[in-house]
């Protein structure tokens, strides 16, 4: 269970979370992914890209945590953006309390072969889909999609997870 | 249940990471290109300042200077027959090119589309043919056309192509070539940074001369041969079409200067190349002489009297850029922020007048040495174009113009959109400015206009809407970046006036990629081009680093790392988002600086007997390098004499401060083979240090984009 997940754990090791030195450095860091959303260079991001900038960060929140997130971060009457003001101390909070850690690989191979209920060491596109689209907290079309392009092997059609999973395990580093 | 949502989690923050690299890949190619923008204008700065500021105190030392400036003349007519020519150019029997007669017919204009498909090169005689035709037939066009929906049914307008030429012949497979029934707008830019930008040419070209009524262009920034010099278009023409190369050139600019400014339809949509300023004035514009503006990167006024000329300063719509202390990214402009303030601080610092006067000393004594040096009568020598100019270096008739309408040039065709209200200068270009929504209102409004169409600026989806979908940036260039970057756009108008956006990019490998490969490779592309900035930076960065090594370890945080570069480079990157990927070995979140430093220059470096300092400042400066040689090579001939090279270097690093020595250059120059006569091969220089992209000359790519491509479409919704 604590195999180390190192991409994300790297980031989590390469900040110190107790000294002001620390503090600062982190700040600094959220604000730089911050701004890169910022497009029009005012403290502001729009609140659709939040999810991706906490990602970035080290986080792995579910939908359902993400969204709690934003609640905490939001006006009080929703403008369709986050301000920067109300995002640093929030997220400055999330990485020093080490929320929603990535996700080990071990862990997330037994999450495939849970749903291999066949437990033949691969799954069929269609399940892939149902499972994806209908269970837990459904894929858009899109992202079904994107994912089975990288994921299924044309000439079996299933997906070989063991080794897809290898294979974005080495892309991330 | 649980497994799916832990899968999802997962797979959705991989999907973020990344989107981030995507976000942060684009912005380090926008602030590259911008910079480039910047090296531009402080070369032309310096030209200027030569303008003004040297007196010569001969005849020989007159034409020196001039023969730098003689192609900012307009040819008279009588001598543009002489020396355009084109008749007298035979066409040889195994030319396999298409051949053009005039009138110009469709037909004709189809078979250039369909032999430029098939890699066949247009013959110089004939390209001049329609360089002259198109010239004829350009001048008789007002300063802004005006046309309307009710010839044919839909306008189709579409963006900078340059020399892109997959991206046009995409455009006519899928929305039509042109014809009665079906017009186009090209905004500007045609040229430039592709490979193709002479065929690209042409074939507007054709097409405007056989569908007058139908076919409009707009002049852009790039129409203009200062930006060819750097751009790449004037290489290619060289490279393409050699001794004849140079008639084309001059003819270009005869054409350049007589396109059109811009495109109205239905006295409702304005479209421009750049943009707007809150001095925006049409009728101005439509009665200005456009013809005088032969490029909108140099002004110079006519100096009165010599004395005169050491007092006034080169005025310029190209005012300074901002000084160091503030980051030149286009993203971070908002006058907002405390640190990164509005006002544009003076490059003309209280140093300057001391530089002046070292470089004014410095070039009296080149000169002097260099007439000793160089056979001024080689001058005399060259073609018919070395025209003996008139007492004056300066008596040129390209004034006709004064500055007020001059800048309302720059300003339509090198101006941006912002977010924020207002209008200030535009200091990431150095001329033109960025307009906030209320300029464009009010410019909507004076003229009772709908909206604007522009240009000018890549959009990741080849087309952007802004100031609450008033101004529509089309963009036609698609993976203008690297393959994979970003999609190209045109939008289709009809009556309504509503616009229909259609995207595509024209390469068919990339659907075959996965997202993160696409991703990726855009990215490794991206991080060679800024590690390669990086390298051209060392010694700054060296000495930045040191200064937080306090304990002399060799070792730096990974924080300091982060503020030194930005402190150095100025390019405004989220370094600490990047760090992972320029930084990747770290020993307790520590950097040996040193090691890393010389990690970077092992990519770049080829010659190990050159100084390591020296390469990196050519480095820095080699848009510039390449820039100053094709001037200084004023006849196009690809050589230039190795002193007058080193006259211009010097004193182009004096004004810029750069520290070299004359026996630098002169080792480095010895250690390249080249002609015992003291001639520099530009190429063979350049490509000494890799300086020239190599793929110009291989041509490698031209294997990638094949002419499959990936299209999607949506339409905008009613803008109004």
């Amino acid at each position: 269970m604590l195999l180390d997940c190192s991409h994300g754990l790297d980031e989590w090791k390469s900040t110190t979370f107790f000294s002001e030195a620390g503090l600062l450095e982190l700040q600094k860091k959220i604000k730089e992914a911050f701004e890169v959303f910022d497009h029009e260079a005012n403290d502001t991001v729009d609140v659709r890209e939040i999810g991706t900038i906490i990602r970035s960060l080290g986080c792995c929140p579910s939908e359902g945590e993400l969204h709690d997130l934003i609640a905490e971060v939001e006006e009080e009457e929703p403008t369709g953006y986050i301000r920067l003001e109300k995002f640093l101390p929030m997220m400055v909070k999330v990485l020093s309390e080490r929320r929603y850690r990535p996700i080990p690989e071990d862990l997330l191979l037994q999450a495939f072969e849970v749903l291999d209920s066949a437990k033949e060491g691969f799954l069929t596109k269609e399940e892939l889909v149902k499972y994806m689209t209908e269970e837990g907290e459904p894929f858009t079309e899109e992202e079904m999609e994107e994912m089975l392009s990288a994921a299924l092997d044309p000439e079996t059609n299933t997906i070989q997870y063991r080794d897809y999973l290898a294979m974005m395990v080495i892309d991330e580093n | 249940f649980k497994a799916a949502v832990l899968i999802q989690r997962w797979y959705r923050r991989y999907i973020a990471r990344l989107e981030m690299r995507r976000r942060c890949t684009w912005t380090i190619f926008q602030s590259i290109e911008y910079s480039g923008h910047q090296d531009q204008v402080k070369l032309h700065d310096f030209f200027s300042y030569l303008v003004d500021h040297f007196t010569p105190s001969s005849q020989n030392e007159r034409n020196f200077l001039s023969c730098m400036f003689a192609e900012e003349r307009l040819l008279k007519d009588s001598e543009m027959e002489t020396y355009c020519d084109y008749e007298s150019i035979e066409v040889p029997d195994y030319y396999t090119g298409p051949h053009v007669s005039f009138p110009l017919l469709p037909d004709h204009a189809t078979a250039l589309v369909e032999a430029f498909k098939q890699k066949k090169q247009l013959h110089a005689r004939y390209v001049l043919n329609i360089l002259h035709e198109a010239r004829k037939y350009l001048i008789q066009l007002p300063n802004i056309n005006h046309i309307s929906t009710c010839y044919s049914e839909e306008i189709t307008v579409c963006g900078d192509l340059h020399g892109q030429l997959d991206d046009l012949i995409f455009i006519f497979y899928k929305n039509g070539l042109p014809s009665p029934e079906r017009s186009y707008v090209f905004n500007g830019d045609f040229v430039d940074r592709g490979k193709h930008s002479i065929e690209i040419l042409m074939i507007l070209f054709a097409f405007m001369l056989v569908y007058p009524k139908e076919f409009h262009l707009n002049r852009g920034n790039h129409e203009d041969h200062l930006v060819n010099l750097r751009y790449g278009f004037t290489k290619e023409v060289m490279h393409k079409y050699k001794v004849n190369g140079k008639k084309i050139l001059k003819m270009l600019q005869e054409v350049f200067c007589w396109l059109p400014l811009a495109t109205l339809i239905d006295e409702k949509v304005l479209i421009i190349h750049g943009g707007i300023s809150d001095k925006t004035d049409l009728e101005l514009l439509e009665k200005l002489e456009r013809h005088k503006i032969i490029s909108t990167m140099k002004y110079t006024k006519k100096p009165e009297k010599k004395k005169a000329a050491e007092e006034s300063r080169s005025i310029s719509a190209w005012f300074p850029l901002k000084s160091r202390s503030v980051p030149s990214s286009p993203l971070r402009l908002s006058p907002h922020k405390g640190s990164r303030s509005a006002s544009i601080p003076c490059t003309f610092t209280p140093d300057r007048k001391e530089i002046f006067k070292k470089v004014r000393q410095s070039v009296q004594l080149e000169l002097k040495e260099g007439q000793q040096q160089m056979d001024f009568s080689e001058f005399k020598d060259k073609e018919p174009l070395r025209f003996p100019l008139e007492s004056e270096p300066n008596s040129c008739d390209f004034q006709g113009v004064n500055q007020e309408e001059w800048k309302q040039v720059v300003d339509i065709l090198w101006s941006d959109p912002m977010p924020q209200e207002g209008c200030k200068a535009n200091t990431v270009r150095g001329g033109g400015c960025f307009f906030g929504p209320n300029v464009t209102e009010q410019v909507l409004q004076k003229y009772s206009l709908q909206f604007l169409i522009r240009s000018h600026e890549c959009k990741q989806e080849g087309y952007e809407f802004c100031h609450n979908r008033k101004v529509l940036t089309i963009f036609s260039a698609s993976n203008y970046y690297e393959v994979g970057s970003n999609r190209g756009a045109y939008v289709k108008l009809g009556p309504d006036l509503i616009p229909h956006i259609v995207q595509y990019q024209a390469n068919k490998t990339t659907h075959t990629l996965t997202m993160r490969q696409r991703i990726s490779r855009v990215e490794e592309s991206a991080l060679k081009a800024l590690r390669e900035k990086l390298f051209a930076h060392s010694s700054s960065l060296l000495a930045a680093f040191k200064s937080y090594d306090l304990d002399g370890s060799n070792f730096i945080t990974l924080n300091d790392w982060s503020v030194a570069m930005e402190s150095v480079l100025h390019l405004g990157l989220p370094w600490r988002v990047l760090r992972p990927q320029l930084v990747t070995h770290t020993i307790n979140n520590m950097l040996e600086y040193k090691s890393w430093l010389n990690d970077l220059a092992k990519e770049q470096v080829s010659h190990e007997n050159i100084q390591s300092s020296l390469l990196e400042v050519l480095y820095r400066n080699r848009s510039n390098l390449e820039t100053i040689f094709r001037i200084i090579d004023s006849d196009h001939s690809g050589l230039i004499s190795f002193d007058e090279f080193r006259q211009i270097w010097k004193l182009f690093s004096s004004h810029m401060n750069v520290d070299i020595t004359d026996e630098s250059i002169c080792d480095m120059a010895r250690s390249i083979d080249f002609n015992k006569d003291g001639n520099i091969d530009i190429n063979e220089f350049l490509e000494a240090f890799r300086l020239v992209e190599q793929s110009y000359l291989e041509d490698k790519d031209s294997e990638l984009k094949g002419s499959e491509t990936n299209e999607s479409s949506c339409s905008g919704q009613g803008v109004h």
